[in-house]
This record gives structure tokens, sequence and C-alpha cells, in this order.
């Protein structure tokens, strides 16, 4: 895909929503500020685990993370009274209740900025920290990880080490050039029923007893199998059939069977398919997989944003506060990066006539994103945006750079060259994305910065 | 620019439908003369191979049953599991060399130029993305082509000539497109495409200088990109040229004039009846497509060090190859009417003895494309793939085979699951049939294969058809699926399980599990 293509649908896009944005290169102005000289130099990376919040639809940055009270009804609509957080001078969005208790345990970055207004590209933007229009499709950070710290570098588990709850993103999010193998692996199903069908391991329709029926009725009509001179060609294949049997019929599948927590727990984190992937996601964590994308889609509120926000942010809310809270009662959140942003924000002024009727649309010039644990400070905000949420006023943070610092919490060095043979003379998350390049690492909101 | 995209979209469209109007025709029937022609030759083979297997002491396995001979040509020619027809017809023929006539049909059959345009498609890396970029429209002129020769059977040594020399458009002139898919279009990426090819050899098992010699005849192809979107034009350099001497890969010497093309300098010599090099990598690989495993091992390697297995047998069919004017299916033909690959899979010797000395028919899994076409033709359902380039997205039409793929670049979770090449580099070694997890699970438990076999029409008519009994219904499920008929002992054990079975939906969810459990046999999944 060209520049030339992105700029389509881009612009494609932005007729579509008829959002009044600014040209969709439109960076907000870069503001130099010195950076923290205080690094500590710990070599041990502190995170062994990614947790990923993914608000696919771009949420509102108001209504999440960067309330602006001041800036009239305009722009706030009826939300305009933001609350305090358990971190003074600390304030969130009203409808995050539960959330703003947990803030001793995140950071929150107010300065994302990578002005681009298409799902398809911020998100690829947002995912790999690439400026979309080369020929190269790059690979998501969660295929990154399963390419440093999956299969390759020793992991050996059944369960997959990155895996997508419930769905995957979808193309412009995944392995790119590096290839199927480090595609995550997505569950299907839903985790707030019982069972939750994970897709080749808990199928529905087929019972224990008749799935037992089968196995033994395969095993009677291996023919070929059976020849005693094909044993010895075929033992690989029936090594492997006696694991995928271990995860569908056997103590494996146990992971998947949320009845084993504390009921309590579990109406905490939300009985709906978002807050029982935030607690799966918990699970996966104790269990060793490496990255874990939650996806919570619904963001893209074009109209009515007012309606369905307070819908979405309940279930969002529930889920994230719990997650938090309960990591760090098991003590994974100093060994687990959490990370929460969407795609892009969303206009900061409300369009309320019709046919919005209170909408807003895709924003990618100012918006922001949460960081928690595995090496990222607590209760602190990261850059500012103006009194609107318009632009950003203080350290804009470009998507390599957050990226650049999560792979870095876990022991990537963002600096590396990229390997495979594919691709020469590009690091890991480039210094810049396209032209733009703010100041990299986000040593400010970081425990562990590896290079000074 | 939407205007020239769907113009693309058209003409790629319109490629697309000319491949599958032809793969309605039925099987030709094969040509008497040649058969007999041929007929002597195969009885040359085997004493050769009996005297060279008989040199090493390896006695090889008993000749295989009908039965499986039946499915395994399919498998192996077509890409295809035989029809219950198919295979009926074939099994109540009695003429002695049913074999023979059956290989021949397979040959003049379309499923035979698509199955074998897949193996030279990813060897020849046709694929529209990264990193070989030829765009669909390259892509359907390419495969096209490539089919076509296979098709008509063009000589093998025009079609290296046609690689080699063509100068064009590669939107317009096909073969030029042997210089455009290749990761590295410098001299030195060019050779080692070439030495790939056609002397069956990856250019880092040459020494450094007949790398650095097979070089010079590439250093004048050039290309130019032109006004159409992705177009580009491979030509060689007219501009005159200091004489030098060349060496070629056998070490003789060229001087090209001020004015010659060199790719036309090494073609003459490549082509020459008297090098050996040519005919027996492409012999070699010939054979590693049926046997999964070169005379010479690893294929991708024919270099003078490493050896064959059975010298004669190769030297054999390097001199029928020539002496046939390069004629492919002469050559396949030859090997598959053969003595080796008419044994059975059960070895005689020890397997690993076996193995090297292909003492047996070599069990493999089947690739990722025969197995989800099988599955659609036992289910009666189809896939869906698509272009994701050029916007907007091109859908393939869902009555063409897996096999038929042109674009390496369109793809599914289970093709890249099954090991099926990316096509990036052309090396055989790039599928990669070997078993995993994953594949596991969705053979034993995945919703997508439940919803093929629980849905389908065709299944259905077999399992609830009112007018068959039983055992017939057992027997339709075994051709339709193994290509056999079940044994008593087989035949026993289902009718008591579909017995046990409560009525009504207990005995449809028992007939589901008869389909769920022979297709995961290993007699399903792989050749033997």
């Amino acid at each position: 895909m060209t520049t030339e293509n992105i700029k389509n649908i881009t612009r494609r896009d932005a007729l579509k929503i008829g959002a009044i944005t600014a040209g969709a290169t439109a960076i907000a102005p870069r503001i130099l500020q010195a950076a923290s000289d205080k690094k500590s130099q710990k070599n041990n990376p502190p995170a062994k685990a990614i947790i990923e919040i993914w608000l696919g639809g771009g949420p509102s940055q108001q209504e999440t993370f960067d309330p602006k009270p001041k800036a009239g009804k305009e722009y706030t609509g009826p939300l305009d009274k933001p609350i305090e957080t358990n971190v003074k001078g600390m304030k969130i969005c009203q409808l995050l209740p539960r959330l703003a208790k947990q803030a001793d345990k995140y950071s929150l970055i107010r300065s994302m900025t990578h002005g681009i207004n298409g799902h398809e590209t911020a998100a690829y933007m947002m995912q790999t920290g690439r400026a979309p229009g080369g020929r190269l499709v790059y690979p998501s950070i969660g295929s990154l990880v399963s390419l440093f710290k999956g299969y390759d570098a020793g992991y050996d588990d059944l369960i997959p080490p990155f895996i997508s709850l419930t769905r995957a993103k979808g193309r412009f999010a995944e392995a790119g050039f590096l290839g199927p193998q480090y595609k995550s692996f997505a569950t299907g199903g839903n985790p707030s029923r019982h069972p939750f069908y994970v897709d080749g391991i808990i199928s529905p329709g087929v019972s224990d007893a008749r799935q037992q029926a089968r196995r033994k009725m395969l095993e009677n009509l291996n023919r070929l199998g059976k020849l005693s001179e094909m044993k010895d060609q075929l033992a690989q294949v029936d090594e492997q059939q006696a694991k995928a049997y271990e995860l569908i019929l056997g103590k494996e599948r146990k992971l998947f069977d949320l009845r084993t927590e504390d009921r309590a727990l579990r109406m905490k984190y939300g009985m709906n398919p978002f807050g029982q992937s935030c607690l799966m996601a918990r699970r996966l964590v104790q269990r060793g997989v490496k990255y874990i994308s939650v996806n919570l889609a619904g963001w893209d509120t074009h109209k009515r944003h007012f309606e369905f926000i307070r819908q979405r942010t309940n279930v969002f809310d529930m889920g994230i506060a719990t997650l938090l809270e309960d990591l760090a009662k098991n003590n994974l959140l100093d060994s687990t990066v959490v990370w929460c942003s969407g795609e892009f924000g969303r206009t900061p002024k409300v369009m309320w006539n019709s046919p919005w009727n209170g909408g807003r649309g895709h924003y990618g010039k100012c918006f922001s994103a949460l960081v928690a644990g595995g090496g990222f400070k607590a209760g602190k905000v990261l850059g500012r945006s103006d009194e609107s949420a318009s632009n950003v006023v203080e350290r804009p943070v470009y998507p390599q750079e957050l990226l650049g610092s999560i792979l870095e919490c876990v022991g990537i060095d963002p600096e590396a060259a990229m390997p495979a043979a594919k691709e020469k003379n590009q690091k890991i998350m480039p210094a810049k994305i396209g032209e733009f390049s703010g100041q990299g690492r986000l040593s400010e909101i970081m425990n562990f910065v590896r290079k000074a | 620019m939407i205007k020239k995209i769907s113009l693309i979209t058209a003409v790629l469209l319109a490629t697309l439908t000319l491949i599958s109007t032809a793969g309605k025709v039925p099987l030709g029937r094969a040509d008497q003369k040649t058969h007999l022609q041929t007929a002597s030759k195969f009885a040359e083979l085997n004493k050769i191979i009996d005297s060279e297997t008989a040199e090493k002491k390896v006695t090889l396995a008993p000749k295989c049953s009908d039965e499986i001979f039946c499915r395994r040509i399919y498998l192996d020619l077509a890409g295809t599991l035989p029809t219950p027809e198919q295979a009926t017809s074939f099994f109540e023929n009695s003429s002695p060399d049913k074999r023979a006539k059956l290989i021949n049909q397979i040959l003049e059959s379309k499923e035979f130029a698509w199955y074998w345009s897949l193996k030279w498609g990813d060897h020849l890396r046709i694929k529209s993305e990264f990193p070989i970029k030829l765009w669909p429209n390259a892509v359907a002129a390419y495969s096209t082509w490539v089919t076509h020769a296979i098709e008509k059977n063009m000589p093998y040594d025009k079609f290296a000539r046609a690689l080699l020399t063509t100068s064009g458009s590669n939107f317009r002139k096909p073969a030029v497109n042997f210089y455009r898919a290749i990761q590295l279009r410098t001299p030195h990426g060019i050779a080692g495409a070439v030495s790939l090819t056609f002397l069956g050899c990856d250019l880092k098992n040459l020494t450094h200088a007949q790398q650095k010699n097979l070089t010079q005849f590439f250093t004048r192809v050039k290309y130019k990109s032109t006004s159409e979107w992705k177009e580009e034009i491979v030509f060689n350099d007219p501009a005159p040229v200091k004489k030098m001497v060349l060496t070629l890969p056998d070490g003789s010497q060229v001087t090209p004039g001020t004015f010659e093309d060199r790719r036309e300098v090494f073609a003459n010599w490549l082509t020459k009846k008297q090098n050996r090099f040519f005919a027996r990598s492409a012999v070699n690989r010939i054979w590693f497509w049926i046997f999964g495993k070169g005379l010479i091992h690893p294929a991708d390697n024919c270099s003078l060090a490493n050896p064959p297995v059975y010298p004669k047998i190769l030297r054999y069919l390097e001199t029928e190859f020539i002496r046939s004017g390069y004629d492919r299916k002469h050559l396949i033909r030859l090997i598959v009417n053969s003595k080796i690959y008419n044994q059975s899979a059960v070895p005689v010797e020890p397997v690993r003895k076996a193995k090297y000395f292909f003492a047996s028919y070599p069990v493999r899994r089947l690739d990722a494309e025969i197995i989800i076409d099988a599955i659609n033709q036992i289910t009666g359902s189809h896939e869906k793939y698509m272009s994701i380039v050029p916007e907007p997205f091109t859908f393939i039409p869902t009555d063409r085979r897996t096999i038929q793929l042109a674009d390496g670049s369109i793809t599914s979770e289970f093709l890249n699951m099954f090991g099926r090449p990316n096509r990036d580099t052309g090396k055989l070694s790039e599928r990669n049939n070997k078993p995993s997890i994953s594949q596991q699970l969705f053979m034993l438990n995945s919703t997508t294969l439940a919803n093929k076999i629980k849905k389908s029409k065709k299944l259905s008519a077999i399992i609830r058809g009112r007018k068959y009994k039983v055992d017939e219904k057992i027997d339709q499920l075994y051709l339709l699926i193994l290509s056999r008929e079940p044994t008593s002992q087989e035949k026993n054990y289902l009718r008591a399980y579909l017995k046990k079975a409560r009525k009504g939906r207990g005995k449809f969810d028992a007939a589901v599990d008869i389909v769920w459990a022979l297709m995961n046999t290993k007699e399903f999944l792989y050749r033997h």
C-alpha cells in the first residue's frame, strides 16, 4: 500500500463521517522539554508479560482519561464533573468511578498524537509504531513479543504465547512480514458463558462423552496408523494428537474454566465478555502467557455519543479497575505491563446537529493512554493537552515511543535491529514515525530505563 | 486511480474466469500411440531399478493394491481425491494395464495442470505482495502462462528458454516475470534464481568463483517502470559492452559479442543436449515432487559434490528426458509406472533404510491445499479467498479449487496452519508438511470443520437417505472419504456404533462422528 492510498483512505473515512477535522497529516506542535536525568540503570527487565486493553473504534479522551470540565458544554456535553482519584490532583472522567480508586496503580499519558483519522491506518500506527505508507506491513507489538519471547525463545507451553480475547484485531494489527506463526491465537467464544468455547479446544455441541467416544472410534479405525511399520514414521503425529487431547479433554482446559474463580470476584470484573476476558487475562498471565490482547470494541460513537459512552465505560470501568486491583493483590502487577488505548481519540467538540445528534468524530491529533505495572510508575500524568483536549501542548508522545517503552519493560531493546532477513537497517521501533519524533522513551514515568 | 484499479480487477477476474471455465472439460483420453511406445520404456526402467537395488542390496516393498494405487495416483498427480465414481470405475476395470491407462488419463486432466502449476508457482515465487511484489496483473499473466505450458506439455528446454530470454512488459510478456519474481533484483540475485531453478542448486552451494561467473551472465538485465501502475519492463541493456571471456557452470568458456544478449548465450549452453546439469536438476525436482525427496538429497543442492542415491536410475531418466525432447509428462509417466512408485507404503527393509533407498512408498502428510480441497470435496463446501490488493478487494469465485490459487499472497488461516509455502525463496524446502498441535486442534475439534460436516447437504443426503441401508451408507462414506470399501471388521464396528445411537438426532450425530473420525485418520491425511 502506498502513502497515496493511505491518504485516500483517510480522506475517504473523513468524508464518510463528515468529521470537521484538520488535515490528516497535521501534527501537534512539538514542545521540547528536558528529559529526565534520573534514569535508573537496572539491567533486569521488570516485566514478564503484557496485557493490552484495546478500545477499538477510538474512545473519547474526554470521557476517559483527559476530562475538560472548563471547555464548555459545546465540548463536554452533560459530562462536566470529573472525579478525584486516589492520587491527589489527578482527575478522570466521572464515568470511571472504580478506576478512580485504582489511580495509585497506573499513569496516564494525555499527549498521545499521530494525526491520523482513519481506523485501519491509525490502528496500524498504534500497533506497529510505524507510519503507514511503506510497502511493508510491519508486525504489531504482540507479534514482536511473540517473536522474542515465544517459541523461538524457549517458550514451550501448549497455550500459545500471544493470545487475543476473544477476537483478533485484523490485518493491520497482526504479524505483518514476520509471518503467520507470530499471529495471535484468538480464542473466539464468550468467556462470560459456560462453557467458554475456545476454538479448537472447547467446542459447542460435543460433550465429553461424545468426544471420548469419537477418540475411541478414531483409534479403532486408524488402519494405517496401527501398522507397526508406520508407528515409527508417524510417532510425532501421535504425540501431538495426545497433547491436543490434553487441551480438549484433559486438565489443560481447566485454564479456561472460569467457574473455578470466586463468584464475587467474577461479578466485580463484570459478568460480560469484556469483564471475564480481563479475568481470563490474569489467569493467562499466571499461566505464563507473554502477550494478551483484550479487545473491547464499540467506541466509534459518531452518533448519540453520550448514550453509548455510559454503557461502554461502565463495562470498561469494572473490567480494567478490577484487573489492576486483582493483579496487584496477586503480586503480578510489578511483573505485568497493562496498557490501554484505542487507535485515536475523538473530536473534542460535540457534533450536536442531525444526523449525529451529539456525536464525536475520529481524532488522531490528541488522545490519551493508560499504562500500569511492569516498570511503569504509578499515579503520574505525562504530557498535557490544551483546555479542550484538541492539541497537545506538552510532551507529545508518538506511538513508537509508547510501544518502545513497553517493549523495553519486557527486555526487548527497541533500538536493536529488526530481525528476519526481510528488512534491512531497521530498528525494532523506529525513532521517527513519518517525519515525527518526540523525546523518545517515556522515562519520566518509567522505573526502568536500560539505556541512558 | 479508482478507475484504473477496477480495470485491473476486471482483467484479473477475466483471466481467472478463463481458467475456471476450462476446468469443466472432462478428463482427456490417453493417446494410444504414446502408450505403446512408452510401455517398453517402463520395462527398461524397471530392469535398471532391479539391477541397481540388487547392487545396493535393497529389497523393495511388494506392489501396492489397486485401492491404494488409485487414491495415491490421484493425489500425487492431480492433487485431488478420486471421486467415488472415479474410484469405482477403476476398481471395476479388469484390464491388465489399467494403472498405466489411469495415469495417462490423469496426466491429461485439468487437475494435473492446476496441481503442477501450483508446484511451479511455489518454485517460481508467484505472488502479488511482499517480498516478490508481482501485483495481481503479473501474477495472473505469469501463472496462466505456466498453467498453459503444463497443460500443453511445453518441452522443458523451451520453457526454460522462454523464462530466461524473454524481454518486455511483465503484464504483457508473462515469461519475463521470471526476472521480476526475485527478491534481490541484482545480477547476483538473478544468478541465485537461475541456479535454483535450472541447475537445481542453491547458489550458496556453488564455489565463490562459480557464483561470480554465473552472475556475469546477468549483469545486463535491466528493469524500468512504465506509466501503468506496477508494470515493469525487463530488458537486456542494449549498450555495447567490452568483449570478455565468460565461464559457464561446467567450466567451459564463451566470449559473447559486443551486442549479444548474454542471457541467450547462457540459455544456449543450458539447453544443449550434452548439458547434463539441466536434465539432471529437472529430473530430480520431478522425482522430489512425486516422492517428497529427491534422488539427490536435499533437492535444492544438485551440485556434483552431492551424489544421488541411485546414480544409474537418475542417469537413465536424464537420458530419457533428453531423448524425448524434454517431455515432462513422459518423465512423470515413466516414474509413476515404475516399480519404485508402485510399491506398498509398508517396507520390507527397516524403516530408516527404506526411507533412504526409496524401498517403500514414502508416507507423507498431504499438502495444505489438497487437504482443504478434499474436505470441501467431501462436504460439498468451499473456501472464500480474496485478494486484498488492489482495492476494492477481489473475491475468488467459490467454485475455484484451492490448488488453483495462483497468487501466493492470497491465503487463509488454514493454509498457514498447514504449512503452505510463503513463496519467498522458491526453495523446495519452503513447504512445511510437518504436523503441529494447532493442526490437530483444527482437525479434532474446530468449529470450522465441525460445521462443514454438520451442515453438509452432500453428506446429509447419504446419512439421511431413506433408500440406503445402514451398510450402504457406511460403504458410501468410506468411498467418499477414504476411496475404498470398509473392511468387514470396520463395518461391524460402525454398524454397532450407529445402532447404539438414539433415534433421530442421535443417529445423525453418530454418522457425523463417523465422518469426523474418517477425516482424522492418518489414512485420510497422509499419502500412502
